[in-house]
């Protein structure tokens, strides 16, 4: 267990170099100067010249990597061009945010998921099933920002019960202790701030979880389905097991291993795709962070978040792997 | 890298398209296709979108992009079908449109992807060794980002335009292309026509294109397919963003952005051209689940 988690961590090395490279391309990529870009036509030459030389953009592109590689790992992330703070003071921010909407996504996503999955599957091609798969269909063929905004417009703008942006209505205070608002609210016996927080999170999140649980539904019928098929599953039937032990003991236990993998992949993709559910909703957290970094042409914000991002949808994804294999005794580990 | 456990349904295809290769893979699978209601119903849809596309001129009602500051945000009418925009520009017309360039979207992002990523799967899958390393390590490089995050970033250095938003999304397509070719090719590459072609001396070039490719055919019609309705919903999130199509363009995730201000007082401006993007996905999603269904009929079961 040891040595493949060891050997799985050692191949992360050359792809997190890639990464790596690949955002430190990033600004020498734009064509023409990257200064004049962020600074515009009308930028004076000692502007530019000031910029390029506070980017470092003068020295050859070995030396910039080697600066930018060294800063990273040094828990440097640079400062932003736009607001002047350091851009890890930011994601200490702006991290907690991403991760309590993924969080609560994701937990919804499996919960419904799996539960419309397996009754999809133990009563296949029943009304259930057909309208379960056509919900899920519907799921992943919705665009996720139409979606937001017709909740908006129905759940803010026509009944006014839900609030259309952010993560706290003004004029609530809460005390932060860890970015996380339902918990810190919970910490500081916050009831109020629990319940304000709570409501700014359930439109972001039910549209963020729209297609990880059309995806888990689909991924756990298909799975319960071959699982179902199986000789044991006919033996505790003969043997006249009760159906909810065969359901959840037998057959959802083993069928389980495919959904834990479609979880982790669609989790880590939450962590860092929800540009477009964190943009209609105001939601202060990395994707919105990036998007409004790449509409100013911030550059080192870019840069950085997006190797942060990397960074931690690459290991999310190793986390699924070695659960997976952790879970199913019947692989070896090599 | 770390994507690898999901079964892959469309390798074992690829087995089963060989078996039956003596009784006309391509007429049972048809014959499989048609049988599928929900197949038939994203094949209607998809014609409907393509109708629409060539007769754009005779089915919109108004111009396009012809504004009219007097008309503007009418609520849906005989005048106007489904309202009009912040430009009083006609909601229904601007759709209508917006069907060619959502097609012509899909076809160019999804053939990048594909060009690509069948070269790029091909070439590792074929030859292995480092040059099999070399590529996939560039792919599990692009893998390690979340695919619209890459699409954000590659529009960020491109300079936002529908152009630009194609060529990113198509992009951001190749390392599934490249996986599944990848896998085809390995086990085509092993079958003993394979090795006779090579036995009497062919060259590597005409092995890969005459023998390995066309028997690795299934997946990628499956994948090509799947992956318009991925590709618009792309596209159409990076013009949302502001990063795609600009105006005064009719391209869906543009209108849909431009009606964000006015969600208030003129929803319609917002609903339509997404639900005009949710049905030209939804037809490409049925359809492509059919077409596995129908070259894979061991999953059917």
């Amino acid at each position: 267990m040891i040595k493949y988690i060891s050997r799985r961590l050692l191949m992360l090395i050359p792809v997190l170099i890639g990464v790596s490279i690949l955002a430190f391309s990033l600004i020498h990529l734009v064509p023409g100067d990257p200064a004049r870009s962020i600074l515009g036509e009308k930028a004076t030459q000692s502007q530019l010249e000031a910029l390029q030389e506070e980017l470092g953009l003068n020295d050859p592109y070995y030396v910039q990597y080697g600066r930018f590689l060294g800063d990273i790992l040094k828990g440097n992330l640079g400062e932003s061009i736009q607001s002047k703070e350091s851009i890890g003071v930011e994601l200490l921010h702006k991290l907690p945010a991403t991760i309590e909407l993924a969080v609560f996504a994701m937990i919804v996503a499996i919960i419904v998921g799996v539960i419309a999955g397996v009754i999809a599957a133990v009563k296949q091609y029943s009304w259930f099933d057909n309208m379960s798969m056509t919900a899920a269909l519907f799921g992943v063929s919705m665009p996720i920002f139409w979606l937001g905004l017709m909740m908006i417009w129905l759940f803010s703008v026509t009944f006014d019960i839900l609030p259309p942006s952010g993560r706290l209505s003004t004029g609530v205070e809460l005390h932060t202790i860890t970015n996380f608002y339902l918990l810190d609210s919970i910490l500081t016996g916050n009831w109020l701030a629990f319940k304000d927080s709570f409501s700014h999170l359930l439109m972001p999140g039910l549209a963020l979880a729209t297609i990880p649980m059309a995806i888990i539904a689909r991924m756990t019928r298909s799975s319960m389905l071959e699982v179902m098929r199986q000789d044991y599953i006919r033996t505790a039937n003969a043997k006249g097991l009760k159906k909810t032990l065969i359901v959840f003991q037998h057959a959802l236990k083993n069928a389980s291993l495919p959904v834990l993998t479609v979880i982790g992949l669609q989790f880590g993709l939450l962590l860092g795709g929800a540009v477009l559910t964190e943009t209609i909703f105001s939601w202060p957290g990395i994707g919105r962070y990036v998007y409004l970094a790449v509409l100013g042409r911030d550059y080192p914000v870019v840069q950085s978040t997006i190797l942060i991002i990397a960074i931690i949808f690459v290991l999310v994804n190793l986390i699924t792997d070695i659960l997976y294999k952790y879970l199913d005794p019947r692989i070896k580990f090599e | 890298m770390s994507l690898q456990p999901i079964p892959n349904p469309e390798i074992k295809s690829k087995e089963i398209a060989e078996q039956q290769k003596s009784k006309s893979l391509g007429i049972e699978a048809l014959l499989r296709l048609l049988k599928s209601k929900t197949s038939i119903i994203g094949l209607i849809i998809i014609t409907i979108l393509i109708v629409t596309a060539i007769l754009a001129p005779f089915i919109a009602t108004h111009d396009p992009t012809t504004q009219s500051i007097p008309d503007r945000y009418q609520a849906p009418s005989g005048e106007h079908w489904l309202g009009t925009d912040e430009l009083g520009r006609d909601i229904f017309s601007r759709i209508v449109y917006g069907t060619q360039i959502s097609i012509r979207i899909g076809l160019i992002a999804v053939g990048i992807s594909m060009i690509v990523g069948v070269i790029l799967g091909a070439v590792a899958g074929y030859f292995g060794r480092w040059v099999d390393q070399i590529i996939m390590r560039v792919i599990d490089i692009m893998m390690a980002f979340p695919s619209i995050l890459l699409a954000i970033a590659l529009v960020a250095v491109l300079g936002p335009s529908l152009t630009n938003a194609m060529i990113a999304v198509g992009i951001v397509g190749v390392p599934q292309f490249a996986r599944i070719v990848r896998s085809a090719v390995l086990s085509v590459k092993e079958t003993e026509y394979v090795e006779a072609a090579r036995a009497i001396g062919g060259k590597h070039g005409r092995i890969l294109f005459r023998h390995v490719l066309p028997n690795s055919m299934a997946p990628i019609i499956v994948q090509t397919t799947l992956g318009i309705g991925t590709a618009i919903l792309d596209a159409a999130g990076l013009s949302f963003l502001g990063l795609g199509a600009q105006p005064p363009t009719p391209e869906w995730g543009a209108m849909l952005s431009d009606g964000r201000a006015a969600l208030q007082n003129a929803p319609w401006v917002v609903a339509f051209p997404g639900l005009a993007i949710f049905l030209f996905v939804l037809g490409f999603n049925l359809f492509g689940d059919g077409l596995r269904d129908a070259l894979d009929p061991k999953l059917k079961e």
